[in-house]
C-alpha cells in the first residue's frame, strides 16, 4: 500500500486520473452523498444542493493544494476529508462520520474530478 | 437513482407503497381510479375512431340523440356516483374526530418546514419538535393540520392521504405504521419558493422504543445545559432570537425547536442527512442549499466558531 502511495505521488496528469490502490471512486460517491458532502461543496456528479460555504470541488482532481495548504497527495487528502480539523485547527470543514477506509474511497473519487 | 443528495431515508417518498391501514384503501382507490379512467379513455377512443373511419350505419347511430343521453348523461352520473359513494366510504374513517385515548399530534405548517407539538388528552401541547414526527407502531395517530402563513399539503404517501393545511382551519387526518421504519413525507401543495424542498420524516417505533423516545424529549437534551464554546457562539450570534433549546435561555419561536435537534435524521425539513458537516453548511449559508428559506446565511463566524456551533447543536440529543 505505500509503495502505490509512493507510486501514486509522482501521478502523471496528462494520464488518468490518480488512483489509489484498494479504494473504490465509485463507493466513495455514494459516501458523500450519504455524508452530505454537498451541503458546502458544490459538486460535480450531484445536481442538488450546491451548498456555498465550502469551495466548489469542480476540478479538484487536478488542483496541486488541499484548502489552500497542504500538497495534494492520497494520504493527506484521505485525513483532510476524514479529520480536516486535527490539520488545520481553523478550518470551518468539521470532522466526518466515516471510517479511514471510507475516506480513502471519498479521496479516490475526488480525484476523479476533472 | 435520483440525482438528489439523500442519507435522508424514504425523502422523495413513494407514491404507491402503502405501509398501513390508512393508505392501503387510498392506494386501492387510486388504482380503480387509473383504470377507470384508461377505460373511458378507450371507450372515447373507440367512438372517435367509428365516428373517423365507421361506416355509414355506425356514424348515423353515434349521432342520434339517444347516445347523448346513455352515454354524455346516465353513463357518467351512475359512474361518478358510485365512485363517490365507494370513495368517501373508503376514506370516512380517515378525517373522524380523535377518540378518547387516540394518540394526538398537531401539525402546523410554516414557510417551509412544519412545527410539531403531540398534544394531551385534553388537547393541550405537551411537546414540541420539528420536521420530524414519531409514533408507535399498529396504533392510529390523529393529525390536527393546521397552517401559520398560506396553505400547505400534508402528504405521507405511505402512511395515509393528502390534507390540506388552511390557515384558521383545523384538518384532521389518521394514519397508522404497520412496521418500524422511517416513513418520508412531503408538502403537496405549492407554498412559495422552497416549496419542493419542504420535506418531513415519519419515524414508526416499537411501542417500548416510543415511549423511551418520548421519554428523552420529554426533558433537556443533557449537552444543553453544560458549558461548550458552541453555545457561546449560538449565543453570540442570536440565534435563540428564532430557535429555542430546552434547558438554557434561548426561546425563540419563530424558527424550528432544536431542543434535541441531533436525534433527528435530517435537517432543513427531511431534505439533509443530519451530522455535524451538514450542519455547519446550513448555519454557514443554508441560502445556498434553500434558497429563500427564512434563515439568513452567517458570513461571520470564524471556521473554528462554525465547527464549535455546529458540534454542540449535534450533541442535543
Amino acid at each position: 500500500m505505500l509503495l502505490a502511495l509512493l507510486t501514486a505521488a509522482c501521478s502523471d496528469k496528462s494520464g488518468g486520473p490518480r488512483e489509489i490502490a484498494g479504494a473504490d471512486p465509485a463507493r466513495g460517491l455514494e459516501i458523500a452523498r450519504r455524508v452530505g458532502c454537498a451541503a458546502c461543496h458544490e459538486t460535480p456528479g450531484i445536481a442538488w444542493p450546491r451548498g456555498a460555504a465550502g469551495p466548489s470541488l469542480e476540478g479538484f482532481g487536478g488542483r496541486p493544494l488541499i484548502a489552500g495548504r497542504f500538497p495534494n497527495q492520497p494520504d493527506r487528502l484521505a485525513r483532510w476529508v476524514r479529520e480536516a480539523p486535527s490539520m488545520a485547527p481553523e478550518t470551518g470543514m468539521p470532522a466526518t462520520p466515516i471510517s479511514e477506509a471510507e475516506a480513502r474511497d471519498v479521496a479516490a473519487w475526488l480525484y476523479t474530478l476533472q | 437513482m435520483s440525482a438528489r443528495t439523500p442519507g435522508t431515508s424514504g425523502w422523495p417518498p413513494p407514491a404507491l407503497d402503502p405501509a398501513g391501514p390508512f393508505a392501503g384503501p387510498l392506494n386501492v382507490l387510486a388504482w380503480v381510479l387509473f383504470a377507470m379512467a384508461a377505460a373511458v379513455l378507450v371507450i372515447v377512443l373507440a367512438a372517435l375512431g367509428v365516428a373517423l373511419f365507421g361506416p355509414r350505419r355506425w356514424r348515423a347511430r353515434l349521432g342520434g340523440e339517444r347516445l347523448i343521453w346513455i352515454g354524455g348523461l346516465a353513463f357518467p352520473v351512475v359512474v361518478l356516483s358510485a365512485l363517490l359513494i365507494y370513495g368517501l366510504g373508503l376514506t370516512s374513517r380517515l378525517t373522524e374526530e380523535p377518540a378518547p385515548g387516540e394518540m394526538r399530534v398537531r401539525v402546523t405548517g410554516e414557510m417551509w418546514w412544519w412545527r410539531v407539538a403531540y398534544l394531551d388528552a385534553q388537547g393541550r401541547e405537551a411537546l414540541q419538535d420539528a420536521n420530524e414526527l414519531h409514533i408507535p407502531v399498529g396504533r392510529p395517530v390523529v393529525l390536527e393540520l393546521d397552517s401559520a402563513d398560506v396553505i400547505h399539503s400534508f402528504w405521507v404517501p405511505r402512511l395515509s392521504g393528502k390534507v390540506d393545511m388552511i390557515p384558521g382551519r383545523r384538518n384532521l387526518m389518521r394514519f397508522q405504521a404497520d412496521a418500524p421504519g422511517v416513513y418520508g413525507g412531503q408538502c403537496a401543495e405549492y407554498c412559495g419558493g422552497p416549496h419542493a424542498l419542504m420535506g418531513f420524516v415519519v419515524v414508526a417505533h416499537e411501542p417500548a422504543a416510543y415511549e423511551a423516545w418520548r421519554a428523552r424529549q420529554a426533558v433537556p437534551a443533557p449537552a444543553a445545559t453544560v458549558p461548550h464554546p458552541g453555545a457561546a457562539v449560538f449565543d453570540r450570534s442570536g440565534c435563540g432570537a428564532c430557535h429555542t433549546v430546552a434547558g438554557t435561555a434561548f426561546n425563540g419561536l419563530a424558527g424550528p425547536d432544536l431542543s434535541h435537534v441531533g436525534s433527528r435524521r435530517t435537517l432543513g425539513a427531511g431534505i439533509l442527512p443530519n451530522n455535524q458537516g451538514a450542519l455547519a453548511g446550513w448555519i454557514a449559508d443554508s441560502q445556498s442549499i434553500k434558497p429563500g428559506n427564512r434563515m439568513p446565511a452567517y458570513p461571520v463566524l470564524t471556521g473554528r466558531e462554525l465547527r464549535d456551533v455546529s458540534a454542540w447543536l449535534e450533541s442535543l440529543e
